[in-house]
């Protein structure tokens, strides 16, 4: 084999082997393989997302009226806290790239620390992730879902500062419940093997009820206007359109129903927010375990912190993603 | 190649004395941008709501900000600075054209798709 190799005559030229033209080590490459491959997964998502707004590009829900939500804090603060995790994330990244450059220098101290700092950040997004989430699936307002799978969302114009605004008023706050004889299919009174979720707060006519008894309560279409806002109908359309095509009231959100507009608004928020919290939290636990190999000195005996680098490219890629998800899903 | 940071970012125009400043530098430039997102989010300015190119003259400019961002994180967080240009290339062109690609061809569908419904051949307003 070896006269072979040497019988090549090739020492010196370009193929002749052992040649670098990339620079980068082997772990290095493959993990911008790996990115490469799931940036483009991650853009099939988000064109899929815009698919189907450019789809129904007239009734799609408006973000700022979606996520409105702080922590601790009640009232209307639309993208307030989707800034806040975006900061975490980005500060998280810097952790980490200063982890990377501590790596460099053989400072092993210093990547403990920013390595630590990395993985809190990372855990404070995933955190503030599984708020948003459960705050989207418990619902605010509840809406009516007519038989066309439209949602009639309800409220009421408001004098602010001289201006008529139309603020969203709840059905649990005019429905008017009357006892229904409706009862439950559970497991012990009906086929043994399925039962049923359980049932709205109201019923269709509960809504018509509390929409008769209060005069001020309009119902909104999801149509966006001229001025980009939601089409509010009149007194009689309101009563008009839930008396002849409400199907059913929904609260709050999952793959199946969803009160802030059309389904598959909630259906992408879930698919690609949790996969981007999927990754995050793969993220952090790779950092755990790189975390524990820099304490262990691992890195310290092989002269060389290009672990910390490779896990970095992957943290900040997982930033890179969300820095679009951001775009797309809150501010566009 | 592991200490030969490339310290200068706007082509040239801010220099940074170490890398740790200048991922401090680019932190502020992040951030910046993003304040600037959420501020244009919150208030949205009468004036950028026209329509340009199909789309409200707001989201354009939230997208090429996102992609400035995108920018700065691959190629100072990330290193692209610092790879060889083959590398660079390698990854950004590959990704960059195969993602316009799936961009057109699904949101020229969707447009499509949405006339189908504006015209009335699927009625959905019930």
């Amino acid at each position: 084999m070896d006269t072979t190799a040497v019988s090549t005559g090739t020492d010196g030229k370009t193929w002749g082997g052992g040649n670098k033209p990339l620079g980068a080590s082997y772990g290095k490459l493959m993990m911008w393989f790996f990115i490469v491959s799931d940036a483009l997964t991650f853009s099939g998502f988000l064109v899929a997302y815009g698919f189907s707004r450019f789809k129904f590009i007239n009734s799609w829900p408006i973000a700022d009226e979606v996520f409105t939500h702080v922590p601790f804090f009640h009232g209307n603060y639309p993208m307030i806290y989707v800034a806040f995790m975006t900061f975490v994330l980005i500060m998280s990244s810097v952790t980490m790239v200063l982890a990377v450059d501590a790596g460099h220098h053989m400072k092993k101290n210093k990547v403990i620390w920013y390595m630590f700092l990395t993985i809190i950040g990372g855990a404070i997004f995933v955190g503030s992730q599984a708020w948003e989430w459960a705050t989207f699936i418990k619902g605010d307002y509840s809406a009516v879902q007519t038989n066309g799978g439209n949602i009639i969302q309800f409220g009421e114009y408001v004098e602010v500062d001289g201006e008529q605004k139309f603020k969203r008023v709840a059905v649990s706050d005019f429905a008017v419940a009357a006892a229904t004889e409706r009862t439950q299919h559970q497991r012990k009174n009906g086929i043994w093997y399925s039962d049923e979720k359980p049932l709205p707060e109201f019923t269709v006519s509960d809504v018509v009820a509390g929409l008769e008894a209060n005069k001020n309560i309009l119902a909104r279409t999801q149509i966006i206007n001229e001025e980009g806002e939601k089409t509010v109908m009149s007194r009689q359309e309101s009563i008009d359109m839930i008396k002849n095509n409400g199907k059913q009231v929904v609260s709050g959100a999952n793959l199946v129903i969803n009160e802030y507009g059309t389904n598959l608004f909630a259906d992408f928020f879930f698919f690609i927010t949790g996969f981007h919290g999927f990754h995050v939290f793969s993220g952090v636990v790779i950092n755990i375990i790189i975390f524990f190999n820099v304490i262990l000195g691992t890195y310290e005996r092989r002269g060389s912190y290009e672990m910390v680098e490779k896990v970095g490219l992957y943290w900040h890629f997982v930033d890179l993603v969300w820095v679009f998800v951001f775009t797309f899903f809150y501010l566009v | 190649m592991a200490h030969a940071h490339k310290l200068e970012i706007f082509r040239g125009l801010i220099k940074f004395k170490s890398n740790t400043s200048k991922i401090w530098g680019v932190l502020l430039l992040l951030t910046i941008v993003t304040a600037v997102e959420v501020v244009l989010g919150i208030y949205k300015p009468e004036a950028l709501m026209g329509q340009f190119l199909g789309m409200k003259g707001l989201n354009w400019i939230f997208i090429i900000l996102t992609i400035v961002k995108a920018y700065y994180i691959t190629w100072d967080f990330m290193h692209m600075r610092d790879e060889t240009a083959g590398l660079r290339r390698m990854v950004v062109w590959t990704a960059v054209f195969l993602i316009c690609y799936l961009v057109f061809i699904l949101l020229q569908e969707g447009g499509y798709i949405e006339r189908v419904y504006e015209s009335g051949f699927i009625k959905r307003d019930f």
